[in-house]
């Protein structure tokens, strides 16, 4: 068992579901900081550009602090169906190759 | 609490909860602040549910594993509404309403804050915390380390993260309460002390499970009702809303009024909502209520999904309450906003609707202190009893026995420094909780599962030199030095300290971890690995 799990660390398969799983991560965690924090950019710096009209009411203002919210929930499922679909076939994979 | 933290950043006033109770007795018109039959009838059917879910989950509760995680049998889908019922307080629901209808815009851009750190918790740890884990997150970070000193540092971190959330949850129960009811502060805390110790004590984590549960349900099909009800004389258009938004109160209302001025503190406060969630540990412990790593990851999915909903919907009732109640019967009431969406409630579906809100508002939040107090009896018997004392040999009866025992220590310190603080302004409180949270618990818990060379030393360093420094710092911020212990001028200038105290947390784990190395931990790293990303060995 012992030499399984040594073969199995010192696999590239195993490397690169690990290297894979944090680009996946910190990929999508920068994209919500440029979310987040270009949100608040905007409402510090943009107010005159957030206060015009998109419909007869609505402003931008309006539809970037929904969009947001919306964008930061995608972001969460992009991550979940990534890892519904390959990670987890992959760490399968991974168990059955080494671990059976 | 999101009320004080949003006074706490945006504006020197105090919290206007304890003088608004006063007022709510001057507002005649308004069944606000009475205790009304139907608000009894929808209370008392909310409590004989929740009391009999406790009985029922009392049968199912006799081992630890059971009394601390459910018996790891909730799934994804119940985690998650459960989640967003631990998350979401009544602060949140009233807080934000009565910000939106009375500043306008400037509300909105709080309600982003508190869901961007869903997706950040769902990246960095959600299945690790999972694969790693039995029932606190202090098992995560002394996994490979030494067990004495890390469960002391991480019990000690989470202590303070709970109670400070617990105090201002309290203090802000007690005056939500009377401002609602008309009840006394003092029987409002003794109430809700007393019925969450009854959820707690005799049904643990399934019962604390389920009242979460059906509270985020309420609470989601509450305001959804209040939504479409309002709405509909808006011919269900936001858009008409919007433009008698403007129409009575300007075009300032629907834009940004001035929140943002100091970039740099608008940084750091977003820094402590998101990453702040990664360091509750009443959040951290809802991981081990369900089978496996991808289980938690469905729960994070659901969480975010009802959460975020929830803050898209928030706003707009906040301005409908601006439009339809107006904003000067809504400070008569109470000079925070708190009662906006109470009145509109009122407004729109008469005294039974009203009653129905005030219902779900206090189910909100025995919710939240009964969710508190069992991740704070987990920290005390689990982390501090079996694992410190007992070395991890305490038998499956004993460790329910303390865990039982930590759950009324926990309760009544909590209920006495409610007392205590009565008509404090406690707004400090919860940024120092996700300031503590964020600086203290979070970067040891990241290190432990991501580099391979984080010592034990390294670790406490990063615990206490978090901990400390964004204690300390809020301390000598604006918040306290100068609103509370009235001081001419604040030693640290910024509201929020996270932005120095994190670092400062992930620089202390990095040099002692290189002054002290941990070979004994550097080499258990890599069995650690196998069991973080492929979860065998998982509990």
């Amino acid at each position: 068992m012992a030499t399984d799990m040594e073969r199995l660390l010192n696999s590239d398969r195993f490397k690169r579901l690990v290297r894979i799983r944090w680009t996946v991560s910190i990929s999508l965690l920068t994209l919500l900081f440029i979310l987040y924090y270009g949100y608040i950019f905007v409402v510090a710096e943009g107010k005159d550009f957030l206060i015009q009209k998109v419909g007869v009411h609505t402003n931008y203002g309006i539809i970037f602090g929904v969009g947001t919210i919306i964008g930061a929930w995608i972001l969460t499922i992009i991550y979940v169906v990534w890892a519904n679909t390959v990670y987890d076939k992959e760490v399968q994979g991974i168990k059955d190759e080494f671990l059976k | 609490m999101l009320t004080n933290l949003i006074q706490s950043v945006v504006a020197q006033t105090p919290p206007a909860l304890a003088e608004a109770a006063t007022a709510a007795s001057n507002a005649a018109t308004t069944s606000v602040g009475q205790v009304t039959a139907t608000s009894i009838i929808f209370f008392v059917a909310f409590i004989s549910l929740t009391l009999y879910i406790t009985y029922w989950a009392a049968k199912k509760t006799k081992t630890a594993k059971e009394f601390y995680a459910a018996g790891r049998s909730i799934t994804g889908f119940q985690n998650g509404i459960a989640l967003s019922g631990d998350y979401m307080s009544a602060a949140s629901f009233l807080g934000i309403a009565g910000m939106v209808s009375l500043k306008g815009y400037d509300g909105m851009i709080y309600a982003t804050g508190w869901l961007v750190g869903w997706p950040a918790l769902m990246y960095l740890l959600a299945e690790p915390l999972r694969n790693l884990g039995k029932y606190t997150f202090a098992d995560v970070v002394a996994y490979r380390l030494r067990e004495k000193p890390i469960r002391i540092a991480a019990a000690v971190g989470g202590l303070l993260v709970l109670i400070t959330y617990a105090l201002a949850q309290m203090v802000g129960a007690g005056n939500l309460i009377k401002l609602m009811f008309g009840l006394p502060y003092e029987v409002a805390v003794f109430f809700v002390g007393i019925v969450m110790l009854v959820y707690v004590l005799f049904g643990g984590m399934i019962a604390t499970t389920w009242v979460q549960i059906i509270k985020a349900c309420l609470l989601l099909g509450g305001v959804t009702a209040l939504l479409l009800i309002g709405l509909a004389r808006f011919d269900f258009n936001p858009g008409n809303l919007y433009g008698a938004v403007a129409e009575r109160y300007g075009e300032a209302a629907l834009s940004p009024g001035g929140l943002v001025t100091s970039p740099i503190d608008a940084v750091s406060l977003g820094l402590a909502l998101m990453l702040g969630l990664l360091g509750l540990p009443h959040i951290l412990m809802r991981f081990y209520t369900v089978p496996d790593a991808k289980q938690a990851r469905i729960s994070v999915a659901w969480a975010t999904t009802f959460i975020g909903y929830f803050y898209c919907i928030i706003p707009i009732v906040g301005f409908m309450a601006a439009v339809l109640v107006s904003r000067e019967t809504i400070s008569g009431v109470d000079k925070g906003g708190n009662m906006a969406a109470p009145l509109l409630a009122e407004f729109v579906g008469g005294t039974p609707f009203l009653g129905f809100i005030a219902a779900v508002a206090f189910a909100t939040i025995l919710a939240v202190v009964a969710g508190l107090t069992l991740a704070a009896a987990s920290a005390m018997s689990h982390d501090l009893f079996v694992m410190v004392v007992k070395k991890g040999q305490a038998s499956e009866h004993e460790q329910v026995k303390v865990a039982k025992i930590a759950t009324v220590v926990f309760g009544c310190i909590a209920m006495a420094l409610a007392i205590l603080f009565k008509g404090q302004n406690v707004a400090f409180m919860v940024g120092l909780t996700f300031a503590i949270a964020c600086s203290g618990n979070f970067p040891a818990l990241l290190l432990s599962i991501t580099w391979k060379k984080l010592s034990t030393a390294g670790a406490v360093a990063a615990i206490i030199v978090g901990s400390v420094t964004a204690f300390v710092l809020i301390i000598l911020s604006p918040t306290v030095w100068v609103d509370i212990l009235k001081n001419e001028h604040a030693i640290f200038p910024m509201k929020n300290p996270a932005i120095f105290s994190m670092p400062l947390a992930f620089l202390a784990a990095w040099i002692v971890s290189l002054l002290t190395p941990d070979l004994e931990a550097q080499k258990k790293f890599d069995t650690e690995l196998v069991r973080t990303y492929l979860g065998v060995g998982a509990e």
